[in-house]
């Protein structure tokens, strides 16, 4: 198990260090899933529905993943979703053009629900300020909150998560690259020094997870 | 890319990028409560008008302000040019007003080629805005062959392969050559037909087929674009009688019932019904003026977006 916080990127300046493995990426996933049902009290009776919104790229597949755990815990089917908040960033006019991504809202729209939006990593908060922006144009969900795998810390707004997989301290100078089989062939959280990430963080924003 | 005044200003792939992204426009507008992105928040987009123009301009428009751009409308008529004013000096005036887009129609060829030119000369900060071709004189109008490119995929799955004919006044047409210039781009097998006096010299040169018969050519196509028949065109001498023209150009519904049941009819507006569309023709399952429009709208946020969006630095 990697430990936090005592690595010394000086050392290993190109090097790239595996922080979760695959199947630490799905433990994680199953006690998020369990936080989420104790958390929202999830039963079938609930007049408040709980949706997963996924920020693509890897948070959709990360959605998809706890919807299954879920209904596999619970029994209860949970409304998965995808929102793009490309067009929301504040940082458009300094960044290199980015393509859009898939937006899919479930139908029956956010209203009245209890939105959980889904992120890799968690970062300088401003993906999250942007998606929460979106989710207000799409309707007024009854409550939101937000899951992600990995809290790399460093926030630039006053945000933090409901469900967090792993807390992982980092410099800035770092990157955390989360992996998933859906893009990345399998599953695992790698650490490295910025010139050696495998996704250029800075080419991506402001936020260091893997975005493309 | 800073400005979009040809479609051989794109690349296979970055038109294919564009339809794709007007695609993701639509999903992302699907549904929702409010059609309002912050995305172009703080932006000035002006179109400039020296023709008249209901879908395009209202479509650039509606497109800016989904975005939250600030548009401004200028027509001929209405400003300083009806005074005498010259293009250069209307350009100057308007970029020192501070637009970050000019979208440009006008009767001449290559004016807003020119006035992207003239304004990146003028640019002392070395910021010009990008400028956008709305339909120039007989020359390109590359928004409405991406939004007809973007039609032709949703209705037919693919372009790739398909035979379009593009039908009418094809010497006058704007709308004929980019969509000429896209489809084949796109690998689509497209022939020109019209009468020989609306047929551009070269035509052939352009790598697309060109035929004179419209009905012996109605089977084998899985779309047929018309074209507008330009009345303010007629009195000279391209063709005998508007009833001559409708007769053997005019999309009947004799003729439409020639078509492959899942061809597609395209028109880019405004439609002369009764003339080169049969009024049936024009409201057919078949047809899609409408779809056409609405995919304008996304096709013209998307290039908005790929202009004004990414911090490049104008060269």
């Amino acid at each position: 198990m990697p430990t936090n916080g005592n690595h010394n990127p000086a050392a290993r300046p190109s090097g790239v260090r595996e922080l979760m493995s695959a199947s630490d990426v799905a433990r994680t996933v199953a006690r998020m899933a369990h936080q989420i049902i104790e958390k929202t009290a999830l039963d079938t009776s609930s007049e408040h529905p709980v949706i997963l919104i996924g920020i693509p790229t890897r948070g959709a597949p990360l959605a998809a993943r706890l919807a299954e755990r879920i209904t596999e815990f619970s029994g209860v089917r949970v409304p998965v979703g995808a929102l793009d908040i490309t067009l929301y960033r504040d940082d458009l006019r300094g960044k290199p053009h980015r393509p859009l991504e898939r937006t899919s809202i479930p139908i029956g729209g956010v209203d009245g629900s209890t939105v959980i939006l889904v992120d890799d990593v968690l970062y300088s908060g401003r993906t999250v300020r942007a998606a929460l922006d979106a989710l207000r144009d799409l309707g007024r969900p009854r409550s939101v909150q937000l899951a992600v795998l990995v809290d790399r810390g460093h926030r630039e707004l006053p945000l933090r998560a409901d469900y967090v997989g792993k807390n992982i301290p980092t410099a800035r100078s770092e990157t955390v690259s989360v992996r998933l089989s859906e893009y990345d062939g399998a599953d695992a959280v790698m650490l490295g020094a910025q010139d050696a990430a495998m996704h250029d963080t800075a080419a991506r924003g402001d936020d260091g997870e893997a975005r493309r | 890319m800073k400005h979009l005044l040809s479609i051989g200003d794109l690349t296979p792939d970055s038109a294919v990028d564009l339809l794709d992204e007007a695609d993701r426009f639509k999903a992302a507008l699907l549904g929702r409560e409010v059609r309002k992105l912050p995305t172009l928040r703080g932006r000035t987009v002006m179109t400039v008008f020296f023709e008249n123009s209901t879908r395009t301009r209202a479509s650039f428009e509606v497109a800016g302000k989904w975005m939250s751009a600030d548009v401004i409308n200028v027509s001929a008529g209405t400003s300083s040019v009806s005074k005498g004013e010259s293009l250069r000096d209307t350009a100057a005036t308007l970029h020192a007003i501070g637009a970050d887009a000019l979208i440009v129609r006008h009767p001449a060829s290559g004016a807003p080629r020119q006035v992207a030119r003239w304004t990146a000369e003028m640019a002392q900060d070395g910021v010009a805005p990008s400028v956008i071709n709305a339909g120039d004189g007989m020359h390109e109008h590359p928004t409405q062959a991406l939004l007809d490119a973007l039609t032709l995929r949703d209705r037919l799955g693919g372009i790739e392969g398909r035979r379009v004919g593009i039908v009418g006044d094809i010497l006058h047409s704007r709308v004929a050559r980019s969509n000429a210039l896209l489809l084949t781009m796109l690998g689509a097998d497209v022939v020109l037909i019209a009468p020989p006096t609306l047929m551009p010299l070269g035509a052939d040169g352009w790598g697309v087929t060109v035929a004179h018969d419209l009905d012996s050519e109605l089977p084998g196509l899985d779309a047929v674009m018309m074209l507008r028949v330009q009345a303010e065109r007629m009195r000279g001498g391209f063709f005998p009688s508007p009833r001559e023209y409708s007769i053997r150009y005019g999309l009947s519904e004799t003729r439409r019932r020639m078509l492959p049941e899942h061809a597609v009819i395209l028109h880019p507006g405004p439609m002369l019904r009764g003339m080169e569309i049969g009024y049936s023709v024009a409201d057919s399952p078949q047809a899609a003026p409408l779809q056409q429009v609405a995919n304008g709208v996304h096709v013209r946020m998307a290039v908005l977006f790929r202009l004004l969006v990414g911090g490049q630095v104008d060269a």
